[in-house]
């Protein structure tokens, strides 16, 4: 029995979940291979955004899919180190911008 | 990750062919975890592969290079001192003429460090093959003054360049092929642009190679062509023609890398999970054939070095034969997956 719940390998099935709805599935992943297609923005700017969501969201395969992605495309270590700090300063600042709220309470009930 | 010493040099056991033909056949492949490559293509209902009409003839003319790059599959360097007799020379380009070559495709090591390469290259141009490559490490051009002259020399006899040049930035290019090589590079890429390679109008044409930096499959040649074009035009103001993108094949340096860091079994299965059948049609080794610097024939560089020779009773440019290359099936392996993996690759960049 596995002794973690996220598996390297398990990222390359990721394919497999079409089995038990191959309908739903099929979409997904046909909007998914659209979605990064070569836009208004390029193939390389969706994989960096790709990467902090992955970062945002804390998810491993995503993290070792756009990292990998990234690396494939040419995209260096420092421009994936500022994808990341932008995820990180919107996640703290999303933390932060809530101090407004405690701030409007304490000063509310506070004499 | 730049080396000093060949593998030969080093007596490292991935210099032996036979030791990396064992390895790319036993683990993951012998116990079945990954198909080998003869399996593959039979899941695809592809038969063995066949040549087409030959178009190229490539000539490892010598394994001496001045740089020892960390992928180098040939395992060149300035302590391979294996090179290209004269007489072979000569017959290599009889074969040219009488075949009606397309295209003669001049590899190494640094082919320029040959003695005899100018003199080969005035006899190829006497021979009237309609395209002469060389396959230029660009360092070359400015190692010393007596290179210097060399990007007129290309020009006055219309040769078309190809050049490694790993990346537009300096970090990750000296990390594959040595310190202060990305400067060296871009001050060759300079002068060949001044003789007129890379601008328009020209007939110059100088192309650059990319392969990635580690463990990991090439993509976006299109995309990455782009930013190589706007990097080096807005940094140094360089013009060139087209970047081709190249896996890095498992074999020699790399090879001897993906076992070092663990990287083996990952990439192998990167490697198989992206096959693409499309590919097969046209891989290299269906227009091109491949003679070592002693003469002796396979069905591409990367067979050269495994010492894997055609599957022919015409095995040696002494005994050319075309009607007998034609009939042979091409040899492979596991590292036939390097060019059959996404848009494929090959001496000249994806095939799809």
């Amino acid at each position: 029995m596995s002794k973690s719940y996220y598996q390297p390998e398990d990222l390359l099935k990721f394919g497999s979940i079409n089995e038990w709805n191959p309908e739903l599935g099929k979409k997904f992943f046909d909007y998914y291979q659209s979605v990064f297609k070569k836009g208004t923005l390029s193939e390389r700017e969706k994989s960096l955004i790709a990467l902090a969501v992955a970062h945002t969201i804390q998810c491993p395969y995503c993290i070792d899919a756009y990292t990998t992605d990234g690396l494939e495309r040419g995209i260096e270590k420092e421009e994936m180190m500022e994808a990341i700090h932008v995820a990180g300063a919107i996640r703290g600042g999303a933390s932060l911008v809530h101090t407004v709220q405690a701030m409007n309470i304490y000063n509310k009930l506070s004499m | 990750m730049s080396t000093k010493k060949s593998l030969k040099a080093q007596n490292n056991v991935l210099s032996d062919a036979k030791k990396q033909l064992q390895l790319l056949s036993n683990s993951i492949f012998l116990s079945g975890q990954l198909p080998t490559f003869s399996q593959k293509l039979q899941s695809h209902k592809l038969p063995s592969i066949k040549p087409k009409q030959l178009e190229i003839l490539q000539l490892n003319i010598g394994y001496m290079c001045n740089q020892v790059c960390a992928h180098c599959h040939v395992d060149a360097g300035p302590d391979r001192k294996e090179k290209m007799s004269k007489p072979t020379m000569s017959q290599c380009l009889q074969v040219a003429h009488k075949h009606k070559i397309k295209t003669l495709d001049i590899t190494g090591g640094a082919p320029e460090m040959h003695p005899d390469f100018r003199w080969f290259i005035k006899e190829a141009k006497a021979a009237e093959i309609p395209e002469i490559i060389i396959r230029s490490n660009l360092t070359i051009l400015r190692a010393n003054k007596k290179y210097y002259d060399l990007p007129d020399f290309f020009k006055e006899h219309q040769l078309h360049i190809i050049s490694s040049l790993p990346f537009y930035r300096r970090g990750k290019t000296d990390r594959q092929r040595g310190d202060g090589v990305f400067n060296k590079s871009i001050e060759a890429l300079q002068k060949l642009n001044e003789v007129g390679y890379g601008l328009q109008g020209t007939g110059l044409e100088i192309d650059l190679v990319y392969n990635p930096l580690g463990a990991y499959l090439p993509r976006g040649q299109e995309e990455l062509e782009e930013e190589y074009k706007h990097a080096l035009r807005e940094d140094f103001g360089i013009e060139f023609n087209n970047l081709y993108c190249i896996t890095n094949l498992p074999i020699s340096r790399f090879l001897d890398f993906l076992v070092a860091s663990g990287n083996f079994e990952g990439y192998m299965t990167k490697l198989v999970n992206a096959f693409n059948p499309s590919t097969v049609g046209n891989l290299m080794c269906t227009n091109t054939i491949s003679v070592s610097y002693d003469g002796y024939l396979y069905d591409c560089d990367f067979n050269q070095m495994l010492e894997l020779n055609v599957s022919s009773k015409s095995n040696h440019i002494s005994n050319f034969e075309m009607d007998a290359l034609q009939n042979r099936n091409v040899c492979i392996s596991q590292h036939c997956y390097g060019c059959t993996a996404g848009a494929g690759s090959s001496c000249q960049g994806t095939v799809v």
